[in-house]
């Protein structure tokens, strides 16, 4: 959608004042990072998909991945949690520590990485069971000693916002949610098992307005005890949610003619959208393109 | 002739493309020559499938009776009935069952889910199943046989053998089509089992297969439908006896239902023949039942994700 | 948490309350005492799973197993032959034209098993190929949707009939048929039983074909209906071509399946074994034989026994040349879209 440029800054700048009436203090820094992705490059086979990033993720904050398409802003979220390794060729270089342990070192278990770096799709993607079934999945697989079960379907789907709407249809199937309480049912299901970190990759992008609306809130509720970092392509959301903003974006190499993507800023995100340090950043906030 | 008005009866969109190219083409003398070879060449196998239904159920409604189910094998045509053979079939189709499906889903998952590509043993593996699926039958009979003789079995004719040949029979087949099946389960779906710590086999056994489920029991009631009306390889292993005993276990004796057909086809009193299509039209509601199941399973609960 | 590397260096991460991961409770936690938020446990280091790793080899094991059933047929069938083959030259083997292995003056030459095997082969094949590639192109270009629906499914049925009954039915119905049409054939003939298997294997030709058909793209036929061309001339000089891979690899399906076939055979082509020099005549094949001499009761180890393993091997090798041919074959043509 280009809006012309002036509408834009004025979307944003209200979203930002909703915002800082929204939100707590954040620190410059993150007091306390999770995350801390140092130096790292991505490749596809031989592809550097994404190269020298670092960038600390502070815990119980919001952090938001800007940037256009292509700039390998899943990829990085990817790493995060070592879905890349399901991708044929793809390599992460470069040490991800998850409280100072670095994730990708031997012996690392990626299936313990991602019992606590937990994954939020673009498309919601419940599995065909119940309702039920869905959140119950992800304790009864990880072997989860749960006091009671119901409780605890119940607890989660409390925290996803979704109780309501679904306690009287538990046992019918997740397919006749609708597509945005599909997906709060994926974020359920991921809280069930009670993760550190909850990674969303555009998790709005196949959602009406509506929808969106209600992801966002329930993004604001879950800060307190988790770890967000979501890749978007709505700068508006990234104003409205996130505690810190990275803006990624691809260059050329001019020796190889390659395109990689990189990190450019990343600063509060009050800082990235009003003055952001980097020229780049700027032109991609205030046209919407890098 | 209005065949060709695709767009009009909704046909779908590879014929559709040609229907804007005019009508008065498609009707030069070799285009309707040629669709009424296409015609023809179709019905030819519809008209054969009617035929043989017709003439087995003419011939053999006067001996679908009781005794059919429950009289022994006979040299008296009217006391003779297939119930040895019923049970034989039942015995082992069900002992190949067991021995098939496991190992076909087994292998099919390795490959989908497990296998790297780049070993040269996984890559033997695929040729090689698919080989196997163009090896005739009767060797199947030869390679239990073999088998048999390895473990020093001396008695061939026994349930157990039959199910080993018949299992071999249609392994390439449930494991063509389960890897097909899981195939088609989308990634999302795994990404998502994984993303909250589940593990690969879990993945696997708890959302993949289960998805896969419709596919697989598709392939498997094929599988086991050829099991059924298979003969061959039971010749090899004994299976045309006279038996005057219910088949009772897997090292029991067994003769089955096709080669009951094929030794009462075989005698030169109409009779027999009588009972033989009596026994076919039988066979038949049972294999195309299974084949029916496995197309309404597979039209039915083939989900487009 | 000693498993914990420190805090690298140069890396600007303001201490709050504590810098390392706080160690939280157990798993198992309810969601009330998560309320700090700290992980269960921030060690990441690899569990035992000992049952993955089993169930893992064991499916692996499943598919090792198809190679081992292959070991097995070559080693079940070349064991017996290499005995065979001590006592038989394997020139007289191959080209010997009697096959009486059961005689007194034992003579072991295969051609005439080979020639009934060819004939059937040929008949089913020359009523298969056509109605099956007929059948595809006209489900694949012209049924409409709905009916190709209802078309599929019975053909499809059709080859699920057991070939016991195609026996039963070529032996009663079909040869009958045929003598009432005047063709001077007896009571057994290759003639009807390779016709009958022919209708036996159209389904396979047609379904593997079908789908070679479909998949070529919607582009190529409007490319040449672009060029004035209609639906016949699409469909043979388009569609067709631009499946061929697929079409190959159908027909030669349906050369393994007529080659290997045994009960229609057995049943409705006859039991002597002699030269076939056209299909109206009874012969024994390849696959009746080895039916036949499992009847009877050769002793295990025994010359005659062994012949039976001997023609399997042949049996085998044929089906196994004709489908690495096929394979070439469609490496060769195939299209890329
Ligand atoms: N599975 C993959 N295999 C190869 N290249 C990929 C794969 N996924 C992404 N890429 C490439 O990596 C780059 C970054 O992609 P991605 O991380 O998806 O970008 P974004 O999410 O920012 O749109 C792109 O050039 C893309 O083509
Ligand atoms: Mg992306």
């Amino acid at each position: 959608m280009p809006e012309p440029m002036p509408q834009v800054r004025d979307a944003i700048e209200i979203e930002l004042e909703h915002h800082q009436q929204a939100t707590r203090d954040v620190p410059d820094r993150p007091e306390r990072a999770v995350l801390e992705v140092d130096n790292v490059n991505v490749y596809y086979g031989d592809y550097l998909a994404v190269r020298n990033v670092s960038v600390d993720f502070g815990h119980n904050e919001i952090t938001a991945l800007i940037g256009p398409s292509g700039c390998g802003k899943s990829t990085i979220l990817r790493s995060l949690n070592r879905m890349n390794d399901l991708i044929v060729g793809a390599r992460v270089e470069g040490p991800i520590r998850y409280w100072g342990q670095d994730m990708y070192a031997p012996g690392i278990d990626p299936i313990e990485v991602r019992r606590r770096i937990g994954m939020v799709f673009q498309k919601p993607n419940p599995f065909p069971k119940s309702i039920y079934d869905n959140i119950a999945y992800g304790p009864r697989v990880t072997g989860m000693s749960v006091a009671s079960m119901d409780d605890h379907v119940e607890q989660a789907l409390t925290k996803a916002a979704l109780w309501d709407e679904v306690k009287d249809k538990l046992k019918q199937s997740a397919y006749g949610l609708s597509g945005g309480q599909q997906q709060r049912l994926c974020i359920a299901r991921t809280i069930a098992v009670q993760p550190d970190v909850i990674l969303m990759d555009e998790p709005c992008a196949s959602l009406d307005p509506i929808a969106t609306l209600r992801i966002e809130e329930l993004m604001a509720e879950l800060r307190d005890q988790y770890t967000i970092i979501i890749v978007t392509h709505n700068m508006q959301q990234a104003a409205r949610v996130a505690d810190r903003t990275a803006f990624f974006t691809a260059a050329i190499d001019p020796d190889t003619g390659e395109r990689h993507g990189e990190l450019v800023e990343y600063d509060k995100t009050t800082k990235i959208f009003e003055s952001p340090a980097d020229s780049r950043t700027e032109g991609y906030i205030s046209g919407r393109f890098g | 002739m209005s065949l060709y008005t695709p767009a009009a009866s909704g046909a779908d969109a590879r014929r559709a493309v040609l229907s804007t190219s005019g009508r008065s083409k498609e009707q030069t003398p070799q285009s309707v020559l040629f669709i009424v070879l296409l015609w023809l060449s179709l019905l030819i196998g519809f008209v054969t499938l009617a035929v043989l239904l017709v003439d087995t159920f003419a011939d053999g409604l006067s001996r679908l009776d009781g005794r059919l189910f429950t009289g022994y094998p006979s040299s008296r045509a009217e006391e003779a009935g297939a119930r040895p053979a019923i049970l034989g079939s039942l015995w082992v189709v069900g002992t190949t069952a067991v021995l098939a499906v496991p190992l076909g889903v087994a292998a099919a998952v390795h490959l989908e889910e497990f296998a790297d590509r780049k070993r040269w043993w996984n890559r033997l593996v695929e040729i090689n199943i698919s080989n196997l699926s163009a090896v005739p039958a009767i060797i199947y009979g030869m390679l239990a046989l073999g088998a048999l003789a390895l473990i020093g079995v001396q008695q061939k004719n026994i349930v157990i053998g039959g199910a080993i040949a018949l299992a071999m029979l249609i392994l390439p087949v449930i494991i063509i089509s389960t890897r097909e099946a899981v195939r088609a389960v989308p990634r999302e779906l795994r990404d998502g089992s994984l993303a909250i710590g589940a593990t690969p086999l879990q993945t696997t056994w708890r959302i993949t297969l289960p998805a896969a489920l419709p596919g697989i029991a598709t392939g498997t009631i094929l599988g086991l439908s050829r099991a059924l009306g298979e003969a061959a390889p039971l010749l090899l292993l004994g299976g045309l006896v006279f038996l005057r005993f219910d088949p009772n276990g897997m090292l029991s004796q067994f003769t089955t239902m096709p080669i009951q057909i094929f030794s009462w086809t075989a005698q030169p009193q109409a009779e027999f023949h009588t009972l033989a299509a009596g026994a076919s039209m039988l066979l038949m509601a049972l294999v195309l039942l299974m084949n029916g199941a496995a197309i309404y399973i597979r039209n039915r609960y083939q989900k487009r994700w | 948490m000693s498993s914990v590397s420190s805090t690298p260096t140069g890396r600007a991460i303001t201490p709050g309350r504590s810098v390392g991961p706080p160690s939280g409770p157990p798993s198992g936690a309810s969601f009330d005492t998560l309320e700090a938020g700290p992980p269960r446990s921030s060690d990441l280091r690899g569990r035992r799973r000992p049952g993955e790793l089993i169930a893992r080899g064991l499916l692996a094991g499943a598919a090792m197993l198809s190679v081992v059933i292959t070991a097995g047929i070559v080693i079940a069938l070349l064991v017996p032959a290499l005995t065979f083959f001590e006592q038989v030259p394997i020139l007289d083997f191959l080209t010997g034209t009697r096959w009486t292995p059961r005689f007194a003056d034992a003579s072991y030459g295969v051609l005439p098993l080979i020639t009934a095997t060819a004939w059937t082969a040929l008949v089913a094949l020359a009523v298969a190929v056509p109605c099956g590639l007929g059948s595809a192109i006209y489900l694949s270009e012209y049924a409409p949707e709905r009916l190709r629906r209802i078309l599929k499914p019975i053909l499809e049925l059709l080859a699920g009939v057991p070939t016991v009954v195609f026996g039963y039915f070529a032996l009663l119905w079909f040869t009958p048929f045929l003598q009432d049409l005047g063709l001077e054939v007896g009571p057994f003939s290759l003639l009807s039983a390779g016709m009958v298997m022919g209708v036996m294997i159209i389904p396979t030709i047609a379904s593997v074909s079908e789908d070679a058909m479909s998949a070529v793209p919607n582009a190529l036929r409007q490319g040449s209906a672009a060029l004035g061309a209609n639906r016949m001339q699409t469909s043979l000089r388009v569609v067709f071509p631009a499946a061929f891979s697929g079409v190959v690899a159908a027909v030669v399906l349906g050369i393994s399946r007529a080659v290997g076939e045994t009960m229609i055979v057995t049943i409705a082509g006859g039991q002597m074994v002699q030269m076939v020099s056209n299909p109206l005549q009874q012969g024994a094949t390849m696959t009746t034989f080895i039916a036949n001499a499992a009847l009877g009761d050769s002793r295990v180890g025994s010359l005659e026994y062994n012949t039976l393993f001997v023609v399997g091997l042949l049996l085998f090798l044929l089906t196994l040349i004709v489908n690495l041919i096929a394979i070439e074959l469609v490496r060769r043509f195939r299209q890329e879209y």
